[in-house]
């Protein structure tokens, strides 16, 4: 095999060099798209004062909900906490420090970082306390804050397929944060649901080349859904 | 009589146009979607990277991969794009959603808003919200006239932190339409069976009241 098979078939593997006190960011919106087995790994390994750069923060008992019952969070970096209620408790007693970002102003954070980019002006959030201590630009009439991007040690991301080049392609509404994390990471691992051979996927049709990620690893995935909302299956006529 | 939460969807809904690219928030807002009048079309945008979002699925083609920014299993109408949130953003920040549709715990006369937390009782964080109205021109705020208390939440000057500063031009209660401008809100529709007096006496803002105020058609 070439150096450019990107395959991992262990967490353990898929994690070697994730220490304490890194900067992790977490594909996902709300338990959509998230990295499982990446999560559960990171649980397991026990890591702590971790800074984590995730949207949401799982809930009560999953995803990055399980980070936080172990404490494994110093620093949290996102935009919802939403029903979390252990999320709310940890955030109002001040025992993390929650650094909560506007949505598109996150995505594009990530976004510049891993683009090279180390800031950008944007009108979201000026006049609020999101800019405060912010440099603020007025350009053409209207108020800009200017918001750093972000990089993470790791980026944990979640794909539907891979190559084992680590080529990617995202499903539907699962690649939300997922690409630009993946273009983020110093090392980028993504937990996928197939893995193929190079060729197999049309090179038109891939997200996320393979020179963002590092490592690929085959998960399980439970696919927890967090508002089961439905139709009835039969309208009466 | 005050109008419901129904109602107030069908009020906002009648502001939608043919081709519009519209978002949604949660609560309310969601409840539009539900009111597009027969024959329009609309692509509903939903911000964690669905433009085209559909009714909900039946238990058999309901998919995790698919949900909405309430982040509840969704279907995607013929024609729908899925994106990444950077993306999605590009598209609100950029201004080329149509129009926004999102609750508030208060808006005041000088068109700011406060929606995402409130202080040492409750943090749910901006989400989208405040890229939304920092990118949106056009923007209806669906809200309560005022808390179970009767406290107004129609203000002068917003008391809890804020989403977005000098952004909300239109307003819709269960009792008003207002559009705020020149540092007042001025009211445009009541509610069918609701006085000018009642809705008055709600308002703590700087309230311009026209000499006829037509009730809402709902």
């Amino acid at each position: 095999m070439s150096g450019f098979n990107k395959v991992v078939t262990s967490y353990e593997e898929a994690l070697a060099g994730f220490t304490d006190n890194m900067t992790v960011m977490v594909g996902g919106f709300g338990l959509c798209g998230i990295p499982e087995g990446l999560i559960e790994q990171v649980n397991k390994l026990g890591s702590t004062g971790l800074t984590a750069i995730s949207n949401n923060a799982g809930v009560d008992g999953f995803g990055l909900g399980k980070w936080l019952e172990k404490r494994q969070i110093s620093t949290m970096i996102g935009s919802y906490v939403g029903e979390n209620e252990l999320f709310e408790k940890l955030l109002l007693s001040g025992e993390m420090e929650v650094i909560l970002t506007p949505q598109g102003t996150l995505a594009e954070k990530i976004r510049a970082g891993g683009a090279g980019i180390p800031a950008f002006f944007t009108a979201t959030g000026y006049g609020t306390d999101v800019a405060n201590g912010k440099e603020t630009r007025e350009i053409d009439g209207r108020h800009y804050v200017l918001e750093p991007s972000l990089t993470a040690d790791f980026a944990l991301v979640k794909a539907w397929k891979a190559d084992t080049m680590g080529n990617l392609i995202f499903r539907k509404t699962a690649m939300n944060f997922n690409p630009m994390m993946a273009t983020a990471g110093k090392i980028t691992v993504a937990e996928v649901e197939e893995i193929v051979e190079p060729g197999e996927l049309d090179p038109n049709y891939i997200h996320t080349p393979g020179i963002y990620v590092q490592r690929v690893i085959k998960g399980q995935f439970e696919k927890r859904i967090e508002q089961r909302t439905v139709k009835p299956s039969h309208q009466e006529s | 009589m005050a109008l419901t939460r129904d109602q107030i969807a069908m009020r906002v809904a009648q502001e939608l146009q043919d081709g519009y690219y519209v978002n949604l928030g949660i609560g309310i807002p969601t409840l539009v979607a539900n009111y597009i009048p027969e024959g329009m079309e609309v692509m509903l945008q939903s911000e964690n990277g669905l433009l085209g979002m559909g009714e909900f699925p039946t238990e058999e083609t309901i998919d995790p991969d698919l949900i909405n920014a309430g982040k509840q299993t969704v279907t995607a109408v013929t024609g729908a794009a899925y994106f990444s949130s950077a993306e999605s953003f590009a598209m609100i920040r950029g201004g080329h959603v149509d129009l926004t549709v999102l609750g508030a715990f208060e808006v005041d006369q000088e068109g700011n808003i406060a929606s995402w937390m409130i202080p040492g009782k409750l943090v749910k964080g901006m989400g989208g919200a405040m890229d939304l109205v920092a990118g949106a021109e056009n923007i209806i705020v669906t809200m309560t006239h005022a808390n179970k208390h009767g406290v107004s939440k129609i203000l002068k000057k917003c008391t809890l932190p804020l989403t977005g500063a000098g952004c909300i031009k239109r307003v819709i209660t269960e009792l008003a339409f207002m559009e705020i401008k020149d540092g007042a809100f001025h009211l445009l529709e009541r509610a069918p069976g609701v006085s000018v007096e009642e809705i008055q006496a709600l308002t703590e803002a700087d309230l311009v009241i026209p000499e006829h105020v037509p009730e809402m058609k709902v």
